[in-house]
This record gives structure tokens, sequence and C-alpha cells, in this order.
């Protein structure tokens, strides 16, 4: 388990950024943690490092629960908040845009846990007091586990 | 033109029969809250497994309603999108049937075009006009020249309005919806006892942020042990409350002043909220300007608000052919190339 803490919304989405540069095609992130840890944050730095236009606003997909941008691959931003439970996911049909033409970034990841690729990278969110987020990155399968040594041999 | 309107993009399955786009002979409303609240959120199979079983009943108690029959029913509008797929599908399934069978002429709507224009269900209102949307999906502020023809000034960059009120909601522990609740435990509270952030307020544009609010809520019940409860409840909802209205009424304000556009229409379900109501009406006054709220069971989703553009495009031979297909996510800016050729 890698970790890091960042001091500011600004630091969380330069982080994800980094992320976003290493992401192809057909990657998997998940992630986790409360209400206002910084995933939204986090997600705008990915879209930002996936080369979509940065007067695009990244919103939360709260409400419509995927929303897609275009940067040098589709980038599919899922968030699972309003979802009630695990095993109805599936009627989302969300598992057709995993392994797909793009990348994939699931917030509220913890909520459709059974669902998810077995590979993937997830990144937790932490309260760690006032503007401190704790973010740990956890990697299953070979590709996942390079991209994040990639991603900390760089910082 | 009689329009039989049909509405299924997310909680709620409705249907309406409006005369000329103004005259509402019904509209039926079947709210899923209630079913989510049950499950502490959005189940989609459960959604949209509703919506199959609500349609046809709330259709025909649209129908029954406005003493009208399906005979006499002059063309069909539907929601198209943006929304979920599996909820919007099942209004668009049934419209399209309906339309086959009866040979009508159909046309697929944007959901926030009627919320833009619900307003005119009740009142008189020229075009141009300034139009401040807010719902849990959406906070948008749209010049609206006329019917199609809408053009984005701003918009949030995080978080809707809606989605931070049932957000904070739920870190303040208040059951689901918690827009509503907050409202309500506001009016006891005092705005001034937490000075919670005004985000992007001065910053020249018209864009919103909400998060960095949410957030601020957080860190502010994080310094106390307990959750908050009574007074303290109630302050923070005022001026968390005020912050949000605060933050939405200025930036409509300041929209009307750049273009010199003198009356404003906020729509959309937070359009509802008490306060959003009282501090955009006082600042009005103050700034001179012609305000309208559609009234609140026009301000949530309905199917009445369908049929206004509806029959705009209907009586301009502007319709939709069987292919009509839902559209999760559309640009509302993009409703101008529906007039070419019309």
């Amino acid at each position: 388990m890698l970790s890091v803490t960042t001091r500011s919304a600004a630091e969380t989405a330069a982080l994800g950024r980094r992320l976003g540069e290493l992401l192809q095609p057909g990657d998997f992130v998940a992630l986790t943690g409360e209400l206002g840890a910084g995933k939204t944050q986090f997600a705008r730095g990915v879209a930002l490092g996936l080369a979509v236009d940065p007067a695009q606003p990244v919103t939360s997909p709260t409400y419509t629960l995927m929303n897609v941008y275009h940067g040098r691959c589709p980038f599919y931003h899922f968030d699972l908040y309003r979802l009630a439970g695990d095993d109805d996911a599936a009627e989302l049909g969300f598992s057709e845009y995993f392994h797909g033409d793009g990348v994939c970034l699931v917030e509220w990841a913890e909520r459709l846990i059974s669902e998810m690729p077995a590979e993937r990278l997830t990144v937790s969110f932490h309260h760690a007091g006032d503007d401190l987020r704790r973010i740990e990155f956890a990697a299953s399968g070979d590709r996942y586990r390079e991209l994040a040594n990639t991603l900390f041999d760089r910082r | 033109m009689l329009v039989l309107a049909i509405e299924s993009s997310c909680d709620e399955t409705a249907a309406a029969v409006v005369r000329d786009g103004r005259e509402i002979l019904s509209s039926v409303v079947y709210s899923q809250v209630a079913v989510h609240a049950e499950y502490g959120g959005v189940v989609p199979e459960i959604a949209s497994r509703r919506h199959l079983e609500a349609i046809v009943p709330v259709i025909s108690e649209a129908l029954a309603k406005g003493s009208v029959a399906l005979a006499d029913i002059e063309g069909i509008a539907v929601t198209q999108g943006p929304g979920l797929v599996g909820a919007l599908l099942v209004g668009i399934s049934t419209a399209k049937a309906l339309a086959y069978a009866r040979r009508l002429p159909l046309v697929g709507i944007h959901h926030i075009e009627g919320h833009l224009l619900a307003v005119l269900l009740e009142h008189q209102v020229e075009f141009p006009f300034i139009a401040l949307a807010v719902s849990g999906g959406h906070t948008h502020i749209y010049r609206v020249d006329g019917f199609a023809r809408y053009v984005t000034l701003g918009q949030t960059l995080d978080d809707a309005a809606g989605e931070a009120f049932d957000k904070v909601a739920k870190l303040l522990g208040l059951s689901y919806p918690g827009g509503m609740e907050i409202d309500r435990l506001a009016v006891s509270g005092d705005p001034r006892a937490v000075r919670f952030p005004r985000p992007l307020l001065h910053d020249g544009t018209f864009n919103f942020s909400f998060s960095g609010l949410k957030t601020a809520v957080l860190n502010h019940l994080r310094q106390y042990p307990v959750p908050p409860t009574g007074v303290r409840l109630n302050d923070i909802c005022a001026s968390f409350q005020t912050a949000v209205c605060e933050i939405l009424t200025h930036k409509a304000c300041a929209a009307a002043a750049a273009t010199g556009i003198g009356r404003v229409v906020v729509a959309g379900g937070v359009a509802c909220n008490s306060g959003l109501r009282r501090a955009m009406s006082e600042l009005a006054v103050t700034a001179g300007l012609e305000l309208h709220f559609p009234s609140p069971g026009l301000c949530s989703d309905n199917a009445a608000m369908i049929a206004v553009p509806g029959d705009f495009y209907l009586e301009h031979r502007i319709t939709s052919n069987r292919e009509l297909d839902a559209l999760p996510t559309w640009p509302l800016d993009t409703m101008a190339t529906r007039l070419k050729g019309a």
C-alpha cells in the first residue's frame, strides 16, 4: 500500500493529474472515501491528465451516475453515491464500459465492489484534519502495480 | 394543439394534457422519492421497474382528469434527455407506441428546456429572459432568447446546488431527500451563526462551485464531538442555506445586469426552496428586475412543462422520427439547430 498526504484540494487534483497522464484505455480506477474527502477533485485532475479540455467543467456525476469526457481517449466518470445496493448496479450495464476503449473511474466504488474488475487501482481518501487528506493506493494485477510504482517514482 | 406530454427522466413518472402549450387540462406526477427513501438511495432496477409499472396508469389518469380521449390528442411530446437511459426509455417507448398507433406527430424534448419554459403555463413572460435553473443535477444560468434559443452563460464547475443541499443534509444526519429538511430547519435558525464561504461569488463569471462549501460544513462539524441538534442544527442549516442562496441570487442578478436583460426566471426543484424565493425576491426589488417563479408543483419534475416547448415544435412541424432515442447527455445550446428549415 502506497500512501501520500495532500494539503489542499489543488494538491489532490495535481496528484490525480499525474495519474491521469499515465492511464491507458481499458484502465480501471476505483475511488472510495467519505463525503468531501477529495474524490471529485482527484477525478478532475485525472481528466486533465487525460488531456480533456481544461475549459470543460468536470462536474459531479452524482445525479447523472456517469459523465463521459473526450481527451486522448474516452474518460468515463462514474459516481455510485445515489445507489443503494451492490447487486442492482448490474442493471445499469456499467460493466459494458469496463475493459473498453476508455479509462473508467468510479467514485463510491465501495457500493459496487462485487462488480469491479479484479485487477484495478483502488484509491482511498481519508480525512486527516482540516484540509489534509491521506490518499492510499492499492494495486491488484501487474498492470496496476507497475502504474502505482511509476506514479510514486515520479513524485 | 392538444398535446399529451410524458416525462420519466429521473425519479418521477409523469403525464399531462396541455392545450396550446399554455392551458393545463391535467398533470399527473407519480414520485419514487418515497420508494428511494426506503432504500436510502436509488436502486436502478427498482427505479426502471417503477417507471414501467406507473407509466400506463399515469397516462390514463392524465387523460381521464383532462376529460379527453386518446383520440382527441393531436401530438405527443416526451422527455428525450438528459437523464438515466433506463428511465428515459420507459417514457420514450410508450410515447413512440402511442404515436405510431394513433398516427400522431411526436417530438423529443430536453428536460431542462421544459423547466425553463414551465413559467409560461402560469405567467406571460416576454423573451428574452435570464433563467437560473437549479436542481439536483443542474445549476446553470441561461439567456433564453426564445423557444429553442438558449445560451449557457454559466454553470456549476463541480456539484449542483440541489446536490449540495442533499449531501450537506446527509452530513447533518437528516433524512433523504434532505434539501427540504434543511429549508424547514433553516426557518428557525440564525443565518449569521456560522460564516460559511461563498465560493466564486466575485470571480466575474456566471459559474458556481459548491463542493468547497460542502467541505466547509464538514470541517465545521468536525470541530464538535457530537452531531448537531436543536438550535445549533437550525443555525447550521440557516447559515448554509443563506450561503447557497446568496451565491445563486448574486450570480443571477449579475447575469441580468451584464446582458441588460431585466427579466429573471428561477426554475427547477431548488426553486421550491423558501430561502431562495425570499432572497431572490428581495434582490429583484433592489435591482429593479422582473422576477418569475413557477409555482412549486411546476418547479419539481412534471410533464406539463414538457408540453410547452412540445407544443411549439409540433406547431412548427419540428418532429422526431421513429429512431428517437434517449440522450443521457444533451447540451441545451444545440437546440437552435432544430429551427433550421422550420
